[in-house]
């Protein structure tokens, strides 16, 4: 891992949320918010559509460098911003595409930046974790 | 003059530390399987005491389900101004001294960073601050929430 170069691909994934996902995130984080499962209230609160949480994509975001990084421990900060919402169709769900290219490194820690899009379009912001070396 | 619903008064103010919550390994399990983190060190606890761990390790996003206490805090506040229909998770971060495993019991205390005016509303920045039982700091967790204005 010391021989990073800036630009490098260290991981990268695809995952498809279903509107069971979303379900599931609720039941595990806790977030019971109506606008990541019912249409009903996500039309009334003017919204495209079922939104995945944004915690949801910046958890499995960063969780596609885990197995290379070998120890979750290695991480020692991690911030995003939630720039455009994860619209999740009841019948099609929704792609989530995360692309972990190294941003900088030094002596003994690298930054890599996480791309995340879905539908064409970047939705996490600033994605970037501190990883130890 | 820009009109700011949320108390500004609510700057450097410091919430009682929540009761500990003791991180069990199923609710490890069930969190890694919801956010599709398939290394065995969250769910094996052979792979993670391989590591170093003594129990499985929690993916580095757990954190918000504790965060999550302080926050309910923050929107009980009386006089906070921050009604939760009119909030937008816009930001999160998190600053690690070591990864959350199954067994810790991790208290958080809530301080109000800071809250600038934005548009109609206000940008609250708050940081909930995770120690384990020894009073060791684990984890540190950062939200900006934007708080829309009352006509907004």
């Amino acid at each position: 891992m010391s021989e990073l170069t800036v630009g490098d691909v260290v991981a990268q994934r695809t995952v498809h949320l279903t509107r069971e996902s979303l379900v599931r995130y609720a039941g595990a984080s806790g977030d019971f918010n109506p606008i990541h499962y019912r249409d009903d209230v996500a039309a009334r609160v003017g919204l495209p559509g079922v939104l995945a949480h944004g915690m949801l994509t910046m958890g499995l975001a960063v969780e596609t460098i885990v197995p290379w990084l070998g120890d979750a421990g290695r991480i020692v900060e991690y911030g995003v911003r939630f720039t455009r919402p994860v619209v999740v169709d009841a019948e099609d769900g929704a792609e989530v595409e995360v692309t972990a290219t190294v941003g900088a490194v030094d002596a003994d820690a690298a930054r890599i930046d996480l791309t995340v899009t879905s539908a064409g379009t970047t939705v996490l912001g600033k994605a970037q974790v501190r990883v130890r070396l | 003059m820009e009109r700011v619903s949320v108390n500004p008064e609510l700057v450097g103010r410091v919430f009682p530390p929540t009761p500990p919550y003791l991180v069990g390994r199923e609710k490890v399990r069930e969190f890694a399987r919801a956010v599709f983190a398939t290394d065995p060190q969250h769910t094996d606890p052979a792979a993670a005491q391989a590591l170093g761990y003594p129990d499985v390790v929690a993916p580095p996003t757990f954190a918000m389900v504790v965060q999550d206490l302080t926050l309910q805090q923050l929107l009980a506040e009386p006089d906070s101004g921050i009604a939760l229909e009119r909030t937008i998770h816009a930001e999160q971060r998190f600053r690690y001294t070591r990864p959350i495993v199954a067994g810790d019991e991790l208290t958080a205390t809530l301080t109000v960073a800071t809250v600038r005016p934005f548009g109609k509303g206000a940008m609250v920045t708050s940081e909930a601050e995770m120690t384990d039982a020894t009073g060791a700091h684990v984890v540190t967790a950062i939200s900006v929430l934007l708080i829309g204005g009352e006509d907004a």
